[in-house]
C-alpha cells in the first residue's frame, strides 16, 4: 500500500522532470536529423559591420558537424536533467543550452554552402529593433496587471501612438514633440481603459479588446481621411537617427548590437531599469504588488487601491505610447493603416512568458524579436524551404520552451477583478 | 486607551444592522463580543475600523471623539484589527506584510530590507511571537499568519486590538497560544476587542463580555456567568444545550473504507491511504482543523473526484469507481460543506430542490417529462415533516435563511431510504434553533440504523454527536477515540501529534501530572511548537467528560466556524439572502 502511494504522489514530479528532459532531447533529435543531416558544406558567420574601427575576421564552421554536436550537448543536458537534481540556476542553464544549440545549429543549416555569409551582427541587431516594441508593449503590461488590471489594449495604444507620433513629428517638425505625443496617446487609451475597467467595471478583457478594435478603426478612418489626402504635411515624418554611446559604441559585437541605436532603444532599455526596480525594490512597487495580489489588505492598511490602479494603467499607456511612436518615427518613418500588426499581443503573450516581471518580458520579447530578424535574414541567403515555413520554426521553438520547460505561470492574484468597497 | 462606543446605528436598507450600540473598552481589558452569526458584530467591527460608516452614534477615544473614515484613520487612533480572513499577500514575506503601508525606506523609495527585517524581528520578540520575517506568508501554518496580523497591528502601535472570530480557524492548541499572546498583551496595558460565538472560549478569556443579539446589546456578563445564561441572552430563549441521544446500538460494518488516497496539488496526497469503518446505527465524527482532507474524503466517498488507490465498500459492495448517481443509488445520502455551492440551485423552488437527486425516475417523472403534481405532493409532505420555514413549495430556495435551507437539504437526503449519510459541517452557519433540529434528526437517522458520517471543524459538534472520533490531519486519520476523550488530546491529533504521543498526553493530563505548556518538552512535540501550535494548556479549559453530555455544545458553535466566506466580511453581502447576514434565521424561525 505504502510504496503505491508513493509511486502515486512522486507520479506528478516525475512527469515534470521527463517532460523537460524529453524536450531537451527532442531539441537535440531536431539538431542532428534535421539541421546535421540536411547541412552540406560550411557556414560563414560574418561579425563585421560596415565602418567599424575594429575588424572581426568570419567565422567559418562545417555545418553538419557544428549541428551533430550541438544535436549531442542537447541530448546530453536531456539526460543529465533526467538523471541529476538541479537548483532552479541549473535548470535554466539547461533551457539556455538546449535553445542557443538549436538556433546555432538552424543558422549553421541555413547557411550551409551558401556563398553569402549569414551576418551575426545584423541579425542581432534587428533582435534588438524588432523587440523594442515588445518590450515597451510587455512593460506596459507588467504596469497594469501588477496592479491588478488587466491590459488587453496594449495593441491599441502602440498603434495610437505610432499615429500621433507621425502625425505630430509630421505637423511641427519636431521629433520630441512627436515621442511626446505618442507617449500621450498610448497614456489617453490607458485612461480609458483605467476609468472603463475601474470605475465602471467593465470586463477587462472585453474591453480591452473594444479599445483594440476602436483605436483600429479611429486610426484608419482617420489615415483615410487626413493623412492620405494631406501625405506631406501629416503623413511625412523624419525618424530619429541613431546614437552612438561613445566607448561602448565600439566594443566590436556588441557595440554595433546594443549601443549604437536610436533614442528608443536607450530609452527602452531606462524603462526596463526603472520597472524592474521600482516594482520589486521600492515602496511604491511593494504597494502595486499588494494591490494586484490583495487589494482588500492593501486597503486595510491604508493603502489607495484605486488611485494606484489608475496610476498603474496610465503609465503603462504611455510606456505603450513610447513604443508606438518607435513604430513610426523610429523605424518605417510614416504612418501605416493598422501598422501594429499584432505586436502588442505579441507583447502580451511575452508579458506571461516573463511571469509578469520586467526582465523575463525582456527576455520573452527579445525571443521573439529574434525571430523576426531570422526571417528577414534568412529571405536574404537562398534556404531550400519556403520562407513561411521557416519563419514558423523560431514560433515553434517559442511554444515548446513555454510548454516544455517553462512551468506553471501565476498571475496576480486580483489582476482582472475590479475592487468595491464593502 | 479606553475605547467608547455611544450609540452606534448602522443601516443596511432597511435593515438595522447595529441598533444604538453603547460599548466601553477599558484599558487592559479583554472585552468579549458574544453574539450569533448576523447578530452584528461584523458590522460593528466594520464600523471601528472605519471599514463602515456609522448611521448614528459616535466613537470615543480617551473621551475624544472619533472621525473613522477609513481603516488608515483607525489605524493613526491607534486601533488594529485581524480580520477572520487575514490581510494577508501570500507571495510576500513577514517582514513585507507587516511593513506594508508603513515601509522603512531609504532613499527614492528604495526599501531598506534590512531595518525592515530588524524591526519585525524586535517586534515579534518582544512579545514572544516567533516570526521569521523572511518566510513567505503562503508556507506558514494558519496559527502563525495570525501572529503575523497581530505583529502587523502592533507596529502600528495599535491600542487596542480587535480580533474578529480569530479561533475559527485554529486548532485548540493554537487557540491555546492565541490566548496565551492575548494576556501577554493585555498585561503591557492594551486593550482587546475579541469576537467570538464559543460560549467556553469568551468564558476563559475575557474580562468583560457583551452579548449582541439582532444589532442590540442585550447584555453585559462577567465572564464567571453559565453557559446557559449566555446561550439564553445569546438566542434570545432558553435553549436546549445538549442532544439528548441515546447509547448507539452499532450493528455490521456498514461503509468499509480502505486505504483511499486522492491525488492533490503538486506532488502531495490530498487524502493520504484513510481507513475507517463506520457500522450500521453508528456515528463516527471525524474531526480536524478545516483543509486538511476533509473536502476530499466527502467528495471520494461521493465519487465527485477519483480516488488514485484504496477501496469504498457499502454493505460489501464495491463503489470505488462507482459514479455519483450510482452511490446515490446504493444508499448514500449527502449533506455537502457549502450549502450554497454544492447542495442547492438557489434559483430552483423548494420543490425541485427536494427531487434533485431522483428528478429522473417514477414517480416524479415518466418518458421525459416531470411529474409536477406527484412534486408539489411529495414537497409539501416533506415542508410539513421538516418544519421547513417557506410561503410555498414554489419558492425559490435562495431566499430561504440558512437554516431553512440546510432543511431542504436534510429532507431531500434523509427523506429517502439511505444507508449512509455523510454530513459535512452540518450545522455551519445556522442558528441554535436549527442546529438543535438538524442534530435531532441526524441522531435519528442513526436510531433507524442507518450508518452516520460527521464532518465537522467544530469539536462541540464532534463531541455533540459522534459515537466514535476519527481525527484528520494533512489528508491522514491521525487516530480513532472514544467521545470521552479530553479535548487537549484531539486538540493534539488535530495539529498532527502521533497517535501514541496524543494518547501519552491525553493518559497523563487525565491524571494531572502536566500542568500547561511545560509539558510540551517532557512530550518531545516541541516540533509542534515551532509553529506556535503550542500545547493546550490544561488548567482551566478541561471539558466535562462526554458522558455528561457535551456542554454548552450546540449554543457555542451557532455561528458555525468561519461562518462563510463572504457573508461576514462586509455589510453589503449581509444584506442579501446568503443566510449569513444579519437576520439569518430571524425572520423564518419565528419564536
Amino acid at each position: 500500500m505504502t510504496t503505491l502511494t508513493t509511486a502515486v504522489r512522486s507520479t506528478v514530479a516525475v512527469n515534470r522532470t521527463l517532460i523537460a528532459s524529453a524536450t531537451f532531447v527532442a531539441f537535440g533529435l531536431a539538431d542532428i536529423l534535421l539541421f546535421g543531416l540536411f547541412s552540406h558544406g560550411d557556414a560563414t558567420f560574418a561579425f563585421a559591420q560596415f565602418g567599424a574601427k575594429v575588424g572581426v575576421p568570419n567565422l567559418v564552421l562545417p555545418a553538419a558537424p557544428v549541428a551533430y554536436a550541438l544535436g549531442a550537448v542537447s541530448i546530453a543536458i536531456g539526460v543529465l536533467r533526467a538523471t541529476v537534481p538541479l537548483s532552479r540556476a541549473g535548470r535554466r542553464a539547461c533551457i539556455a543550452g538546449a535553445v542557443l544549440a538549436f538556433v546555432i545549429s538552424l543558422l549553421c543549416w541555413a547557411d550551409a554552402g551558401n556563398s553569402t555569409a549569414l551576418n551575426v551582427i545584423n541579425l542581432l541587431q534587428g533582435t534588438v529593433v524588432y523587440s523594442i516594441p515588445l518590450i515597451l508593449g510587455a512593460l506596459a503590461g507588467v504596469m497594469c496587471e501588477r496592479s491588478g488590471v488587466i491590459n488587453i489594449a496594449i495593441e491599441g495604444q502602440l498603434l495610437l501612438g505610432a499615429f500621433a507620433a507621425a502625425v505630430i513629428t509630421s505637423a511641427f517638425s519636431s521629433l520630441w514633440l512627436g515621442l511626446i505625443a505618442g507617449s500621450l496617446a498610448g497614456g489617453l487609451l490607458g485612461g480609458v481603459l483605467a476609468v472603463f475597467a475601474i470605475k465602471f467595471l467593465v470586463d477587462q478583457i472585453i474591453l480591452g479588446v473594444v479599445l483594440n478594435v476602436f483605436a483600429s478603426g479611429l486610426t484608419g478612418y482617420l489615415y483615410d481621411r487626413a493623412l492620405v489626402p494631406y501625405q506631406n504635411r501629416l503623413n511625412s515624418p523624419v525618424t530619429f537617427s541613431s546614437v552612438k554611446i561613445p566607448l561602448l559604441g565600439d566594443i566590436p559585437i556588441i557595440g554595433p548590437v546594443f549601443f549604437d541605436s536610436t533614442i528608443f532603444l536607450y530609452i527602452t532599455y531606462a524603462m526596463i531599469a526603472l520597472v524592474q526596480v521600482g516594482l520589486f525594490r521600492t515602496r511604491w512597487g511593494l504597494r502595486v504588488r499588494a494591490v494586484g495580489e490583495h487589494p482588500t489588505a492593501a486597503d486595510t492598511v491604508g493603502i489607495k487601491v484605486l488611485a494606484t490602479r489608475y496610476r498603474n494603467v496610465l503609465m503603462g499607456g504611455l510606456i505603450a505610447g513610447i513604443g508606438g511612436a518607435f513604430l513610426t518615427i523610429g523605424q518605417v518613418g510614416s504612418f501605416g493603416k493598422d501598422m501594429s500588426s499584432g505586436e502588442g499581443y505579441i507583447a502580451l503573450a511575452a508579458m506571461i512568458f516573463g511571469r509578469w516581471t520586467p526582465l523575463g518580458a525582456t527576455a520573452a520579447a527579445l525571443l521573439f524579436g529574434f525571430s523576426t530578424s531570422l526571417q528577414s535574414i534568412l529571405a536574404t541567403l537562398n534556404v531550400p524551404i519556403p520562407s513561411n515555413i521557416l519563419l514558423m520554426a523560431p514560433y515553434i521553438v517559442t511554444i515548446v520552451a513555454v510548454a516544455g520547460l517553462v512551468g506553471k505561470v501565476r498571475a496576480p492574484k486580483a489582476d482582472g477583478q475590479p475592487y468595491v468597497k464593502a | 486607551m479606553k475605547l467608547e462606543l455611544k450609540g452606534i446605528t448602522k443601516r443596511y436598507g432597511s435593515l438595522v444592522a447595529n441598533d444604538h450600540i453603547d460599548l466601553t473598552v477599558e484599558q487592559g481589558q479583554i472585552h468579549a463580543l458574544l453574539g450569533e452569526n448576523g447578530a452584528g458584530k461584523t458590522t460593528l467591527v466594520n464600523v471601528l475600523y472605519g471599514l463602515a460608516q456609522p448611521d448614528e452614534g459616535e466613537i470615543l477615544i480617551d473621551g475624544q471623539p472619533q472621525h473613522l473614515g477609513s481603516p488608515s484613520h483607525a489605524i493613526k487612533a491607534g486601533i488594529g484589527m485581524v480580520h477572520q480572513h487575514f490581510m494577508l499577500v501570500p507571495v510576500f514575506t513577514v517582514a513585507e506584510n507587516v511593513t506594508l503601508g508603513m515601509e522603512r525606506t531609504r532613499v527614492l523609495g528604495l526599501i531598506d530590507r534590512r531595518r525592515t527585517r530588524r524591526d519585525v524581528r524586535e517586534l515579534s520578540e518582544r512579545y514572544g511571537l516567533q516570526v521569521n520575517p523572511d518566510t513567505l506568508v503562503e508556507d506558514l501554518p494558519v496559527g502563525v499568519q495570525q501572529r503575523v496580523e497581530i505583529v502587523k497591528a502592533l507596529l502600528r502601535e495599535a491600542n487596542v486590538l480587535i480580533l474578529d472570530e480569530p479561533t475559527s480557524v485554529l486548532t485548540p492548541g493554537e487557540s491555546q497560544e492565541l490566548f496565551r499572546i492575548m494576556r501577554e498583551l493585555r498585561s503591557g496595558g492594551r486593550s482587546i476587542v475579541f469576537i467570538s460565538h464559543k460560549l467556553k472560549e469568551v468564558q476563559e478569556i475575557a474580562d468583560t463580555i457583551t452579548v449582541i443579539r439582532r444589532g442590540r446589546v442585550v447584555g453585559q456578563r462577567p465572564p464567571t456567568t453559565s453557559d446557559a445564561e449566555l446561550a439564553s441572552l445569546m438566542v434570545g430563549r432558553s435553549v436546549q444545550l445538549r442532544v439528548t441521544k441515546p447509547p448507539a446500538s452499532p450493528g455490521d460494518v456498514r461503509l468499509d473504507v480502505q486505504g483511499l488516497t486522492v491525488a492533490g496539488e503538486e506532488d502531495k496526497s490530498a487524502l493520504d491511504e484513510v481507513s475507517f469503518q463506520v457500522r450500521a446505527g453508528e456515528i463516527l465524527g471525524v474531526a480536524g482543523v478545516q483543509g486538511n482532507g476533509q473536502t476530499e474524503l466527502c467528495e471520494a466517498l461521493l465519487g465527485l473526484v477519483p480516488a488514485a488507490a484504496g477501496s469504498v465498500r457499502l454493505e460489501g459492495q464495491d463503489l470505488t469507481h462507482a459514479t455519483p448517481r450510482q452511490r446515490l443509488h446504493s444508499g448514500v445520502g449527502y449533506i455537502p460543506e457549502d450549502r450554497q455551492e454544492d447542495g442547492l440551485v438557489a434559483g430552483f423552488s423548494v420543490g425541485e430542490n427536494l427531487i434533485l437527486d431522483v428528478y429522473n425516475e417514477p414517480p416524479y417523472s415518466s418518458g421525459i417529462a416531470l411529474d409536477r403534481g406527484t412534486i408539489n405532493k411529495t414537497a409539501a409532505e416533506r415542508v410539513a415533516d421538516f418544519d421547513i420555514r417557506t410561503t410555498s413549495t414554489a419558492t425559490p430556495v435562495g431566499t430561504l435563511s440558512g437554516g431553512n435551507q440546510q432543511k431542504v437539504i436534510l429532507a431531500r437526503e434523509i427523506g429517502r431510504d439511505v444507508r449512509l449519510l455523510v454530513a459535512s459541517q452540518p450545522t455551519r452557519g445556522l442558528d441554535v434553533g436549527s442546529i438543535e433540529f438538524v442534530h435531532r434528526r441526524i441522531v435519528e437517522e442513526r436510531d433507524q440504523g442507518v450508518a452516520v458520517l460527521i464532518i465537522s471543524s467544530e469539536l462541540d459538534e464532534i463531541y455533540a454527536l459522534s459515537d466514535r472520533i476519527a481525527v484528520m490531519y494533512e489528508g491522514k486519520i491521525t487516530g480513532f477515540r472514544d467521545p470521552d476523550v479530553p479535548p487537549e488530546e484531539l486538540g493534539m491529533l488535530m495539529a498532527g501529534a502521533s497517535d501514541a504521543d496524543a494518547a501519552a498526553f491525553g493518559a497523563a493530563a487525565d491524571h494531572g501530572q502536566i500542568a500547561g505548556g511545560e509539558a510540551a518538552d517532557e512530550t518531545g512535540l516541541m516540533e509542534a511548537g515551532l509553529y506556535g501550535v503550542g500545547l493546550p494548556g490544561v488548567a482551566g479549559n478541561r471539558r466535562e467528560p462526554a458522558d455528561e453530555g457535551p456542554a454548552a455544545g450546540d449554543g457555542t458553535h451557532a455561528d458555525g466556524s468561519d461562518g462563510s466566506g463572504s457573508g461576514s466580511q462586509s455589510g453589503g453581502t449581509q444584506s442579501g439572502g446568503s443566510g449569513s447576514g444579519p437576520a439569518d434565521d430571524s425572520g423564518a424561525d419565528p419564536e
